[in-house]
């Protein structure tokens, strides 16, 4: 307890009095210096995101979004680290805390849903104390005071027998109801903004809808700002007001969720929405599968990242890094020769004729009328592994 | 659902014949049924894809049918041979035909050894040719599923991404020219990106080499993409069986019709009305319900469901369903039932 009082406390509005966006990140760097080089994970990102609306970050792993989020949150290791840019969260610059500071923020101001509830959890402390210890220290609830909290929490996320649920280990519940714990824990300090950071990947279609629907909710009753995190286009599709698409450490793309899926700007993104199997095809429809794999962060290509799987590419591309352009209101995009434009569509043209594997497979035009499984390969970019073949899978 | 019945077996000659398959894990008071009864045909060239939620028993259907895990009841007939019968020896001569890929691509191969020799010991258990032509053909296979034989042959696991290594097992599992493929969610470790290059190489490999192959996998949308006929499980049994396009448009069975609502669609005027399509979560398979195994969650469920379990029978022609109530054939009517039943009875919370 004597934690809350070493340091002089922030002050953080009312939300609803907020002049200034929830969270306004500007030019964020997050660098790792490794054996291996400096890790570019998170390259000049910038966006706002206001109260009560839901950001879905989008991306390939190795993209840099959890790390996005450690850095938001100030949850990176101290070591080896190199961080810059700005993060503006309820009028406080969080780059600029002591970590006690951050005490102030973490639970009660913003709090991380993680994508493993079973390694999340700790294993061998039972539920009621995972969830009281920050209603104890954050709430200064007393024990009784924390134990009728935390069972209205569980109730409210869903899980019958609270009082049952509050003796479990973690080992002892199904996962689904494990990430039920964890939005419980995120939630329980009344947070303005929750960082949900793939919180269904690894859960049966059927618990991912009962999960999204139940942050959906959650989120509305209280009018919390939401970062949804995740590689799986269908799930902010529906429940994101604004998407951005994160490609090797940025922002490559971003507009309104509508925006975004009805005028994509960004290849990347176009290949990514063409590469998911849809319900709606027959079945053993060729998938327009993206050649190659996302570049290493440690060794980023001259020029745009996506440039060397990408079907557009000129030489343009692969010496000059596009800076990021707007297409209409909130739609932000990085790309020479965007989708839908006659340079783009000229581009494609270009490559198609000139035989640009990437371009035949995104075009679905196969080269001597036949598939081959294994032809030439193109450079991904990444040093020192293998390039993976694009050949044939379009 | 989850019935039992033989209605959806076609004939006698198909490449792959399960009947009655019952695998069970534990002793008594904590003995699980895993797979209770099933039965699925897959003929020649055909992909048989098996979907469910995790805890139906579909990774220990696909086990058992390669014995990797013997089958505590039930034949597994494999081009004419009954698996169960064999001895251990005839059991690992019959089994070179029949290979698995598994989920986790990397975790699945040996991180101390050199690609190359993975690749390569299914001949050297077996003493096909000599070591040079084994090292010929471990490199001649993997090219054929997309990797640089020259520059990997020497790498370990290790220094491969996950679509990769992927690509290593495919090649170490044809290695033997097997006719039956297993593959046991080979994609959901995988980004989307990778995940739709892995889907068009097992379809070519499959046209080039005329493979027989059971898709183990809990995406619909994947399961659709690759099967032939698909073979939707819950709690050990089989719900519904059909090829994908009828399964798909005209759902029969509660649960599968729940399971489609549930995918998100990457599509953002996709409606939704806000609520999940199936509330709760899978029962215990050490105690399941009586009768149907889905009335508990189902919102269908009636008296019947709870006395008598239905078994599999034919609604058209190869659309097969274990279900008392099937869904009417419009599906156009049926879906807002569905939603409405589900908002109002909720009787089944995750108990």
């Amino acid at each position: 307890m004597n934690l809350r009082h070493r340091a002089a406390h922030l002050v953080f509005p009312d939300a609803s009095e907020l002049e200034e966006p929830l969270l306004d990140v500007q030019d964020l760097r997050t660098f790792f210096h490794t054996s291996r080089g400096v890790v570019k994970a998170n390259d000049g990102v910038s966006f706002t995101l206001d109260r009560g609306k839901t950001l879905g970050v989008v991306g390939e792993s190795g993209s840099g979004k959890t790390v996005l989020t450690r850095s938001i949150m100030g949850l990176l290791p101290n070591t080896n680290l190199e961080r810059s840019g700005s993060v503006r969260f309820a009028g406080h610059d969080l780059t600029n805390l002591t970590p006690h500071q951050l005490r102030d923020v973490w639970g009660t101001q913003m709090s991380v849903i993680f994508q493993d509830p079973m390694t999340a959890l700790n294993p061998v402390v039972r539920v009621d104390r995972q969830l009281t210890e920050s209603l104890r220290i954050r709430l200064g609830l007393d024990r009784r005071a924390a134990h009728d909290t935390a069972i209205a929490l569980l109730t409210s996320v869903g899980i019958p027998a609270p009082e049952r649920r509050m003796r479990n280990y973690p080992h002892e519940l199904s996962g689904g109801m494990r990430q039920r714990v964890m939005i419980a824990i995120a939630l329980a300090c009344g947070p303005k903004l929750v960082l949900a950071d793939e919180p269904t990947t690894g859960l049966d279609v059927t618990l991912q809808a009962q999960i999204l629907d139940l942050l959906a909710t959650l989120q509305r009753e209280r009018s919390m700002g939401m970062i949804l995190v995740t590689h799986d286009l269908g799930v902010v599709a529906n429940r994101a007001d604004d998407i951005a698409v994160m490609y090797a450490g940025r922002i490559v793309e971003q507009a309104p969720t509508k925006d975004l899926f009805s005028h994509t700007r960004m290849p990347y993104t176009e290949a990514l929405l063409r590469s998911i199997p849809r319900l709606a095809d027959p079945s053993h429809t060729r998938l327009r599968a993206i050649p190659g794999r996302p570049p290493d962060l440690a060794a980023l290509p001259d020029g745009c990242p996506f440039a060397p799987r990408c079907p557009y590419a000129q030489d343009r591309c692969r010496t000059e890094d596009p800076p990021p352009r707007t297409a209409g209101a909130g739609h932000l995009f990085s790309c020479w020769f965007p989708v839908g434009s006659p340079e783009g569509d000229d581009a494609l043209a270009r490559n198609v004729a000139a035989g640009v594997p990437a371009a035949l497979a995104f075009t679905g035009v196969v080269p001597n009328g036949s598939i081959s499984v294994a032809s030439g390969s193109i450079p991904t970019g990444a040093a020192g592994t293998v390039g993976e073949t694009p050949g044939g899978e379009n | 659902m989850a019935g039992s019945g033989t209605a959806q077996l076609r004939g006698e000659d198909l490449l792959l014949r399960v009947e009655h398959l019952v695998v069970e894990f534990g002793k008594g008071q904590h003995r699980v049924r895993a797979v209770s009864d099933v039965s699925f045909d897959v003929a020649a060239g055909e992909t048989l894809g098996l979907v469910g939620e995790s805890g139906c028993g579909k990774s220990t259907t696909g086990r058992a049918v390669a014995l990797v895990h013997p089958p505590d009841a039930g034949s597994v007939r494999f081009a004419g041979t009954e698996l169960t019968a064999l001895n251990q020896r005839e059991l690992r001569q019959a089994r070179t035909k029949v290979q698995m890929v598994f989920q986790d691509p990397i975790s699945s191969l040996n991180p101390r050894r050199r690609v190359l020799d993975s690749v390569m010991e299914p001949l050297a258990i077996w003493g096909i040719g000599t070591t040079d032509e084994r090292r010929a053909k471990a490199r001649q296979t993997l090219e054929s599923v997309g990797i640089n034989a020259a520059d990997a042959a020497g790498r370990r696991p290790i220094e491969f991404s996950g679509g990769q290594c992927q690509r290593i097992s495919i090649a170490r599992a044809l290695m033997l020219e097997p006719t039956l493929l297993i593959c046991d969610e080979p994609v959901s470790a995988l980004d989307v990106s990778v995940q739709a290059q892995i889907l068009n190489l097992l379809d070519d490999l499959k046209r080039q080499r005329g493979l027989t192959m059971v898709f183990i996998a809990h995406d619909l949308a994947v399961v659709k993409n690759v099967s032939d006929r698909v073979a939707v499980m819950y709690l050990g049994k089989l719900c519904e069986v059909a090829p994908p396009d009828t399964l798909y448009r005209h759902p029969a069975h509660p649960y599968t019709a729940a399971l489609l609502a549930s995918i998100p669609e990457p599509d953002p005027s996709a409606t939704s009305d806000g609520t999940a399509p199936l509330s709760g979560e899978l029962p215990s398979p050490t105690d399941p319900p009586s009768g149907c195994r889905f009335r508990t969650r189902c919102p269908y469920a009636q008296d019947k469901c709870t006395s008598e379990e239905p078994e599999m029978r034919a609604l058209g022609p190869d659309h097969f369903v274990a279900c008392h109530f099937p869904l009417p054939r419009p599906v156009e009517t049926a879906e807002p039932a569905l939603a409405g039943a589900t908002v109002g009875a909720s009787p089944f919370s995750n108990a």
